[in-house]
């Protein structure tokens, strides 16, 4: 019997029994859903990951100089995290020694960020991500204004208390308002508003437009890392190749000026995109890994279910076998027969749980911050787990269907 | 009734010589059936029940046959034997020329794909499929492509006055009709012989005479059927009855002999029937 013909028997079968089918296909569908749904988020936060989070937090060929790493897994024990604790400090003094030893192209920047309460006339007090920078920092961010302009060399040279805010800020603190050349007062120090950043989003749901950045020779810098410390140097290499070549010469100036010995460790941390994304691999992996286990569990019970309704369509069809058999239906025809039709409802289970499964990634991703992309390759995976879960499922009753003696079958009514 | 010429003799040196010749040695052309000492048993429990104990039949090709019995005689077993359903313990059957006693399982399908087309007393009709695709399945079997089974299908539901019922499902159709779509069914792959187990079993006498109707006139086209019955009246029709009794042949007559003896023995209960 030709394989579309045992398709198309398939077929009928599934839509003379509509009901019993469809409770057959629920294991694999609900198997299928979840199983999608995870490796949409899954890919959703990685892509996000690479391409949103780590350009806007980290930017490209960039690797910031800090004391320990920001983003990633955290200490990984108690005496590290002590350890990390007593570490020196990164001043902004350290600048001059950092940009001289950076190859020609190269772009620099001093960031140092806390939260602090701003406030105007139109509006209640509020927190803000207060930022104190210096050099490149809006190149390297890749931070354009919508409104107003950045700060000039001759503002950040001088420190003078200019801002330029985030699309939020703007519009909680001046509501219907042209924020351009009105007062914003940090710590209650008016600063002019000079500029409004493009909207820039959010990550993970965390705004990245509640930010007001000063130079940082203003008087911020006071507030943010009181003790002339700063949070980080960006550096931002010419080209990816340089980037490394600049990393070896920074760690070689820190070394040199904190006089650290040859096989002694470093003292500071240089963190760059990779560093961030090798703990999102991380992070990824446990999650395919947990995530995957649920919907493995609901495959296997959807197979069993397809087995034991399988061999309840065999007992059910002994008669219809001994039939078939007696027209000339040979062991490998009856075979394919059961095996194609236990194959075709479980992958008509599986594509009925990749729709299920879309439509679960979608909405979870509307009803939560975390991102859903809904991968090419694990819908093909999905309907291929489908198709093998049905045949493995379906190959003991198909042999024993196959394995009917004729006569015995004919006389089953 | 019958002309001479049309009369066929039994157990002629012929037919004999069919018979008993070496094992091994293929019949002649005009034999389409061909047994030596076909014999069945069967272990039922540690029993050892002997169902055919050496049967030598030989059926010549447009021949017309009954084979009778009470029950326990061995006629279902002879014809699942001659149906390739089941394989015998000892003995040599050949069927159209071909050796088919100890065949394989796949080849005795595809024999009884392609020589055997079968007529059960239940009908045995795929009951959620129409007429036509009843009469399709052989051909599915056979690999014959969609179009050309739905034009040799047609065909044969028309060759049985059933042109009209194609997309009749058989609940939809009265007994004589669906034993129609059966007979179609059979003869759609072009069989060399026409094996009827109780045709008309589950029938009424009126519906039965019309089945016996197109099993004559198929007889008179020149195909070979072969008929399992218990009912003397059914066999009668047949040119030639095979009386079986203990799993051996007790008598091999024309229908006019078997007529004869019936008569003169007073019924078929008489005769062991």
């Amino acid at each position: 019997m030709p394989f579309i013909e045992a398709i198309r028997l398939a077929l009928a079968q599934i839509r003379v029994q509509k009901l019993k089918s469809f409770f057959t296909l629920l294991g694999v569908t609900i198997g299928v859903m979840f199983l999608i749904a995870v490796i949409s988020i899954v890919q959703g936060m990685s892509s996000y990951m690479e391409n949103d989070f780590a350009a806007k937090m980290l930017g490209v060929n960039t690797f910031t100089l800090r004391r320990f790493p920001w983003f990633g897994d955290g200490a990984s024990s108690e005496a590290e995290w002590r350890q990390w604790q007593r570490r020196p400090r990164i001043y902004h003094a350290d600048l001059p020694l950092v940009t001289g030893v950076l190859p020609p192209g190269s772009r620099i920047a001093v960031e140092s960020q806390e939260f602090l309460v701003a406030a105007t006339q139109w509006a209640r007090p509020k927190q803000v991500e207060a930022h104190a920078v210096d050099g490149d920092y809006f190149t390297i961010k890749k931070y354009d204004v919508a409104q107003g302009r950045l700060f000039t060399t001759q503002e950040a040279d001088l420190g003078s208390p200019v801002v330029v805010i985030g699309d939020e800020v703007a519009k909680y603190f001046f509501p219907n308002l042209n924020p351009i050349g009105r007062d914003l007062r940090i710590k209650g120090i008016p600063y002019q508003v000079i500029g409004v950043l493009e909207k820039q989003g959010s990550v993970f749901g965390l705004s990245l437009d509640r930010v007001a950045i000063a130079p940082y020779n203003s008087p911020l810098h006071h507030f943010t890392n009181p003790r002339g410390d700063v949070d980080g140097i960006m550096v931002q290499a010419p080209t990816p190749n340089e980037m490394d070549e600049a990393m070896e010469s920074v760690r070689e100036v820190m070394r040199g000026r904190r006089n650290l010995r040859p096989g002694t460790p470093d003292n500071f941390f240089m963190e760059t995109s990779a560093s961030a994304l090798a703990f999102m691999d991380k992070l990824k992996t446990i999650m395919t890994t947990a995530g995957t286990a649920f919907p493995a569990i609901g495959l296997v019970v959807g197979g069993l279910v397809i087995m034991n309704i399988m061999l309840v369509a065999v007992a059910e069809r002994t008669h219809e076998i001994g039939i078939r058999k007696s027209l000339g239906a040979r062991r490998r025809d009856i075979l394919r027969q059961f095996l194609v039709e236990a194959a075709t409802l479980s992958t008509m289970g599986a594509i009925v749980g990749i729709i299920l499964g879309i439509v679960l990634a979608k909405g979870i991703s509307m009803a939560t911050p975390l991102p859903a992309k809904v991968a090419p390759w694990s819908i093909v995976l999905a309907t291929l787990l489908g198709t093998v879960v049905g045949i493995v499922s379906g190959v003991y009753p198909a042999k024993r269907a196959a394995g009917l003696d004729p006569i015995t079958a004919l006389r089953k009514e | 009734m019958t002309s001479t010429t049309e009369e066929i003799p039994l157990s002629t040196t012929a037919e004999r010589r069919a018979v008993t010749a070496a094992p091994g040695v293929a019949p002649e052309k005009d034999w389409v059936i061909v047994t030596r000492g076909l014999k069945r048993e069967y272990d039922m429990g540690g029993e050892i029940v002997r169902a055919l104990r050496g049967v030598d039949v030989a059926i010549r090709r447009n021949e017309y046959v009954a084979i009778m019995g009470p029950s326990g005689s061995g006629k279902s077993t002879l014809m699942n034997l001659i149906g390739c359903l089941d394989t015998p313990n000892e003995g040599e059957y050949w069927l159209n020329g071909n050796l088919v006693s100890g065949m394989h399982e796949d080849e005795l399908a595809r024999v009884r794909n392609k020589e055997i087309g079968f007529v059960f007393q239940t009908f045995n009709l795929l009951p959620r499929a129409s007429a036509l695709h009843n009469v399709e399945l052989p051909l599915v079997y056979a690999g014959v492509p969609g179009d050309e089974r739905r034009r040799r299908a047609t065909e044969a539901l028309t060759r049985v006055q059933l042109g009209d019922r194609l997309h009749h499902r058989p609940n939809e159709l009265s007994g004589g009709q669906r034993q129609r779509v059966a007979i179609a069914r059979a003869l759609v792959n072009k069989p060399a012989i026409l094996l009827a187990d109780e045709p008309t079993g589950n029938l009424d006498s009126t519906t039965s005479e019309e089945i016996m109707r197109v099993f004559e006139g198929l007889a008179s086209e020149g195909q070979t059927v072969i008929m399992v019955t218990h009912e003397p009246d059914i066999a009668a029709h047949a040119r030639r009855v095979i009386v079986l009794k203990d799993g051996m042949i007790e008598s091999d007559d024309h229908r006019e002999n078997f007529r004869a003896k019936i008569q003169s023995a007073g019924g078929a209960a008489k005769i062991g029937i």
